[in-house]
């Protein structure tokens, strides 16, 4: 295998994931930068529509298995059928989520090289690649080297590296077999989230705090007596409300750790410090003050937009536009002037 | 079940970190238990509880670290284990998957090895699968529900949290999870657990008397840096009137190429 950079194409549910074209984008400038070529490989089952899909659109070779075996992604069989391919390789990029960093952290293992997860940008000084990430949960940035064994295996976080160009003239599709190994898991089944919205690879989200639940305007039906329920049922509505901005908008739907605590809204749309990680193009927080820990989680959200009653709301800080008043009044508007503008 | 549970020790997330001359710095805010990893010694803890068997705590790290064992001893673990890394500078997850696959291996007959998903300073995330990988064990990361655990039968159910939903999955134990924050919610300690934790001896194993192959490390550091800071300065958008609210901010988000 001669020296190049080889790029994972990360697909789910029949489709080549976003950030794969930012995957390929990186690829294409680290590719300059180094003067090899890029390539991409392809691993699935009945996935030859993604191999001329990456052929066409990036112009690149691609390398193509399908099997059986790789039907499911798991990571495990996913690294052994990779493995050989990336081997002598300069650098593997992979469009960092829950399944490639599992996927990524195997194939290390397996050629004995290093791992640079979560990266948030790339650069080569003297023909060395140095890629940087946030640690301390965003607070300190640290700058990662190779130790001179080859491939160095890099995930790239999603939404901010630019996806790649079109190019010119379809890339050649070159077919590898792949030994079937067996797994030690067993996919039994798969729920999509509500929504289908990834907070990572959301270009806007739309996020509810404590102030989803403060709707002055809304008065409980009288069964409903506990406050405890009162309140759930308050929740329910401005998730609501927040759920129809966000569907009018094409947005996903993220909220705070302090409504996730009290059991208002999954888990899943957790954003911050113990939550997820995002960079969308624009997040728009809705009565959410701004705790440290859930700053730490939209660093790198291009355009922050807060709505707040509370004008010295730590929020503002981080905020490019910021509205004082009730959120509730403003969402209907909002609602409306968006669709309008799209 | 024999449960081991792999720990770290980090600052608290509350602490004011800045990077004076290339180096991380906490003040004296006191170092804790990684807190993504207080969900994996709660659930080893109701694993025992609901199934018999010990939960080990296993830390790699200076002599410093063992009050972080502590902490998951004073939850309740019943034992713990400190490697010792001062042969191991510059170790990446490479080195230090490497070694807890080993420890994991000198302790022998071991179920399950939990993991948080990831530790609140390197944010890396990765050494549940590398461990998983070197043993052979199947890895199941970003587990939010164990649904089924079988120690006799071998067998393992869990609920996966991916980006696009949640991914249902069977595997043969023994096997390697890390678990996210749904899974449970942390017990505090007790104070009678805090006296019993400070009367555990915890050995010290050394990398040396791990048998394992010489691993070096694929990645090396620079100094870090503190992350800029991004000063923004807060337009805020007149709102008498929400209807005219809403499109001057449509307007301006037009305008700044946000829309």
């Amino acid at each position: 295998m001669m020296m190049k950079v080889l790029v994972y194409i990360d697909h789910h549910a029949g489709a080549i994931t976003p950030a794969t074209w930012e995957a390929l984008g990186a690829g294409r400038k680290l590719s300059q930068d180094l003067q090899i070529p890029m390539e991409a490989l392809v691993l699935g089952n009945n996935t030859a529509s993604l191999a001329s899909a990456v052929a066409e659109k990036s112009g690149v070779h691609v390398h193509a298995a399908e099997d059986a075996s790789l039907e499911h992604f798991r990571a495990d069989v996913y690294a052994s059928a990779a493995a050989p391919l990336a081997e002598g390789t300069e650098v593997v990029l992979l469009p960092d989520n829950g399944r490639t960093r599992e996927f990524a952290a195997m194939l290390a293992v397996d050629l004995n090289v290093g791992l640079i997860p979560d990266v948030v940008a790339l650069d080569v000084r003297d023909g060395n690649l140095q890629a940087a990430r946030a640690i301390y949960s965003g607070k300190v940035r640290s700058t990662v080297l190779g130790t001179g064994r080859k491939p160095i295996i890099l995930t790239l976080r999603s939404r901010v590296f630019a996806p790649d160009a079109e190019q010119t003239g379809p890339g050649e599709i070159e077919s590898v077999a792949v030994a079937s190994v067996p797994s030690g898991v067993e996919v039994l089944g798969f729920e999509e989230s509500r929504g289908g919205a990834n907070l990572a690879d959301a270009a806007v989200i739309v996020a509810g705090g404590r102030g989803v639940v403060n709707n002055p305007a809304l008065d409980p039906p009288p069964s409903i007596t506990d406050q405890d329920a009162i309140d759930a049922w308050r929740a329910e509505q401005g998730f609501a409300e927040l759920q129809t901005l966000a569907d009018a908008i094409g947005a996903a739907l993220g909220a705070t750790r302090a409504v996730v605590d009290a059991g208002f809204i999954p888990y899943a749309h957790q954003i911050g410090q113990t939550g997820k990680v995002v960079s969308p193009d624009l997040y728009i927080a809705f009565g959410i003050s701004g705790a440290i820990q859930h700053l730490a989680g939209i660093r790198s959200a291009r355009t922050v937009v807060a709505v707040n009653k509370d004008p010295d709301a730590p929020i503002f800080r981080s905020a490019r536009f910021g509205l004082v008043t009730d959120m509730h009044e403003v969402i209907p508007a909002l609602t409306k002037a968006f669709l309008e503008a799209s | 079940m024999n449960i081991v549970v792999c720990v770290k020790q980090t600052v608290d997330t509350a602490a004011t970190i800045s990077v004076e001359q290339g180096t991380v710095s906490w003040g004296d805010t006191p170092l804790v238990l990684n807190p993504w990893d207080e969900f994996a010694v709660e659930e080893g803890l109701r694993l025992r509880e609901a199934h018999g068997g010990k939960v080990t705590a296993l830390t790699v790290g200076p002599e410093s670290a063992t009050e972080a064992l502590r902490s998951a001893l004073a939850m309740g673990a019943d034992a713990a284990v400190r490697v010792d890394d001062s042969s191991l500078e510059g170790a990446d997850s490479l080195v230090v998957s490497a070694v807890l696959a080993a420890a994991l291996e000198k302790m022998g007959d071991v179920d399950l090895a939990l993991f948080g998903r990831e530790a609140v300073d390197s944010n890396s995330g990765v050494l549940q699968a590398q461990v998983a990988r070197r043993l052979g064990w199947a890895s199941l990361p970003l587990v939010a529900a164990i649904t089924a655990i079988d120690g006799d039968g071998r067998a393992i159910e869990v609920e996966r949290m991916l980006g696009e939903g949640r991914q249902r999955v069977k595997a043969t134990l023994p096997a390697a999870l890390s678990v996210v924050k749904e899974i449970n919610e942390p017990r505090y300690a007790s104070f009678m657990g805090i006296r019993k934790a400070s009367r555990v001896d915890v050995p010290v194993w050394t990398s040396a008397e791990l048998s394992m192959d010489q691993v070096d490390p694929g990645v090396s550091w620079l100094a870090p840096e503190a992350a800029a800071d991004v000063e923004v300065a807060c337009e805020f958008i007149d709102v008498d009137d929400v209807g005219e609210a809403a499109h001057a901010l449509v307007q301006r988000l037009r305008e700044e190429k946000v829309l």
